[in-house]
């Protein structure tokens, strides 16, 4: 039996007859942490928060209340700008479409809670331009919101004023970088902003100091304040708290987005009991944890994860994919990243070289072209996997595409550099054999699937 | 681009009401409405004329190339006009394998869309379908996974295609009587 999913975030998305409108909300006992958010001093929220320890749900796992806490509220004489990331634009990434598609008031809730604690009286929800229906439940979610008077100018008569619009991206994955995100909102092109200041809360949205947080995160943040920072900090592991979705997508037999508290539930747990395993009764071979930036775990690898101990000092264990634990620092500590929560999932009959070129068409196309390594590096490693793949690879290659990635990471703008560059580093290195194989143009992969059945 | 006023399409009441209404929205600075109104122009004409651009920027009290420049920055915009029904297949990792070039093919051939206006941009010679590959949709858990217009379409399969086009073009003849 699989284990029961925890469902805090997602609790009525998929309940037969629960709609969008704010009546079904309402009767499910919606806005009620807002009447008592708004009783609170804002700071207490914050405070709240903090205790939490609950960590940004887009991507870097940043601590909200800390980034919160940048603001001094006391020497800040700018206005506040509270921005919703729904971009959802990593790949492998779809839970933030079911909060807006099944849930939006849950979102305004958190919000409009989240606004008031950070004193913003103007809001955006940035959303990616595909999600045009999202867009338009959003918008309509608003305005009955406003009806009622849990938005506007003295909201449910404790004279907070917020105004929260929706804003609609046009097909720019890197508008989820914060600063690319405001740059666009400012109506400019998407270029992200050079740090520091590292963080928009100090210089954002028309250079005055500005929240961003995800979708996920911000639905958190409602049930933080309903229960308490430190009662919601006993759901998941120290420093892990709260719950994640996990979307699974790929070889599994059932894919979907999956509700747990963060470290209660293994790869192995996730993939063969959550997801059905792996289709065709195939083996599993290689799984990207986090969105497609995240570097690329091999199934058949052994992890060495640090572990806390009873008193107090760590030791090393040696751990295979499927029995590391879902959440954020043990995935961090194989090397990868749990990032978006994006679990993308290949069996053994997936070409690697394939995949990877996959992915690097991606980050080419994607790549916003301000800095020079990203946009030439990000395209070259793209033509380099095409030759691979269409036969005309070289035996230095896999070196070649190793020392572009490198040359990346850590000379960019924004993070983007190390997003085009972790899948071309993990990939080449966990299946260096397979580079090879190829360049050397063996005839042993031609069992393998190919991913594509064009010719470039 | 030299576009004058009499080139500008009639505009009607709404959609200058319509365009008043999303720069009201921001407050603070006109110019963030910049590509909410290139996504009202498309909407209504299909895709960005110089014109449209042109318009926009007087709206916003903005220089042309400042609305030019973002018209051309986001794949979502588009120059030029493309099919009466759009495809737009995701390419991206979860869709490739789960099947989306083939389905890509399959929509190719089956809408006849022969010219290649751009990379991975098909259109038919009667102007009535256009396929084009886009980066994922965020909907990996049903992949395949595309776009009919602003529609979204889950699990794609060759039938389901098959079901779409028999629709539009039964659609389509109810129309044309």
């Amino acid at each position: 039996m699989a284990k029961a999913e925890y469902r805090l975030i997602l609790k009525h998305a998929d309940e037969p007859g629960y709609t969008v409108d704010i009546d079904c909300y309402l009767s499910h006992g919606g806005y009620q942490v807002l009447k008592k958010a708004l009783a609170m001093p804002p700071d207490q929220i914050i405070q709240e928060v903090k205790i939490s320890g609950l960590r940004g749900r887009g991507g870097a796992g940043f601590p909200t209340g800390v980034k919160w806490g940048f603001i001094n509220h006391e020497k800040n004489t700018k206005p506040v700008y509270l921005l919703c990331n729904a971009d959802e634009s990593e790949p492998g990434t779809f839970k933030d479409r079911q909060i807006i598609y099944k849930d939006p008031h849950q979102l305004i809730e958190g919000m409009v809670i989240s606004a008031y604690a950070n004193r913003a009286h103007l809001a955006y929800i940035y959303i990616r331009g595909e999600f045009a229906k999202g867009a338009e439940i959003l918008e309509k979610a608003l305005a009955e919101a406003r009806e009622r008077n849990f938005l506007g100018k003295n909201i449910l008569g404790s004279g907070y004023e917020l105004e929260i619009y929706v804003f609609r991206g046009a097909g720019a994955y890197i508008c989820g970088e914060e600063t690319g995100l405001i740059e666009s909102l400012e109506g400019k092109r998407a270029y992200p902003r050079i740090k520091p200041p590292y963080f928009p809360a100090v210089l954002g949205l028309y250079m005055c100091p500005t929240i961003v947080n995800n979708v996920e995160t911000l639905c958190h943040v409602k049930h933080i304040v309903e229960m308490g920072g430190a009662e919601y900090a006993r759901i998941g592991t120290p420093n892990n708290t709260g719950t994640r979705i996990w979307c699974v997508s790929g070889d599994v037999n059932k894919p979907g987005y999956y509700e747990y508290p963060c470290g209660a539930i293994t790869f192995g747990e996730l993939l063969y009991e959550v997801c059905g395993g792996i289709r065709n009764g195939n083996k599993l071979k290689a799984v990207i944890p986090g969105g497609s930036s995240a570097k690329v775990l091999r199934a058949d690898k052994k992890y060495k994860i640090p572990k806390k101990k009873e008193d107090g000092s760590t030791e090393i264990v040696e751990m295979g994919l499927e029995d590391i634990p879902l959440d954020f620092d043990t995935v961090a500590a194989t090397g990868s990243m749990s990032g978006s929560g994006g679990i993308i999932v290949m069996d053994h009959t997936r070409d690697m070289v394939e995949c990877l070129r996959n992915i690097a068409e991606f980050y080419a196309h994607e790549s916003c072209g301000q800095c020079t390594p990203c946009r030439e590096g990000s395209l070259w490693m793209k033509k380099m996997l095409d030759r691979i793949c269409t036969g005309g690879g070289r035996p230095e290659d896999s070196k070649l595409l190793l020392e572009v990635a490198n040359h990346i990471a850590g000379r960019t703008i924004c993070a983007f550099g190390e997003a085009c560059s972790w899948p071309v580093q993990s990939f080449v290195e966990m299946f260096g054999e397979e580079f090879e194989a190829k360049q050397r143009k063996e005839s042993s992969l031609e069992i393998l699937e190919p991913l594509t059945n064009r010719t470039a | 681009m030299n576009a004058t006023e009499k080139d500008l399409p009639q505009l009607e009441e709404s959609f200058i009401e319509e365009a008043e209404r999303i720069i009201s929205q921001y407050p603070v600075s006109k110019r963030s409405a910049s590509l909410p109104l290139l996504h009202l122009w498309q909407r209504h004409f299909g895709f960005v004329s110089p014109q449209g651009v042109q318009w926009i920027a007087e709206k916003l009290d903005l220089e042309p190339i400042a609305v030019e420049e973002i018209a051309t920055f986001y794949p979502m915009i588009r120059q030029r006009p493309l099919g009466h029904y759009q495809f737009k297949v995701c390419r991206t990792l979860s869709c490739a394998l789960a099947g989306s070039y083939e389905i890509f093919e399959y929509i190719k051939k089956s809408c006849k869309t022969v010219n290649e206006v751009g990379h991975h941009v098909y259109v038919s010679e009667d102007g009535k379908f256009s396929v084009e590959f886009v980066e994922c949709l965020a909907a990996c858990g049903n992949a395949p996974v595309m776009m009919l217009n602003e529609e979204e379409w889950m699990d794609v399969t060759q039938t389901k295609i098959d079901a779409i086009l028999n629709h539009l073009i039964r659609e389509k003849r109810k129309e044309e009587f």
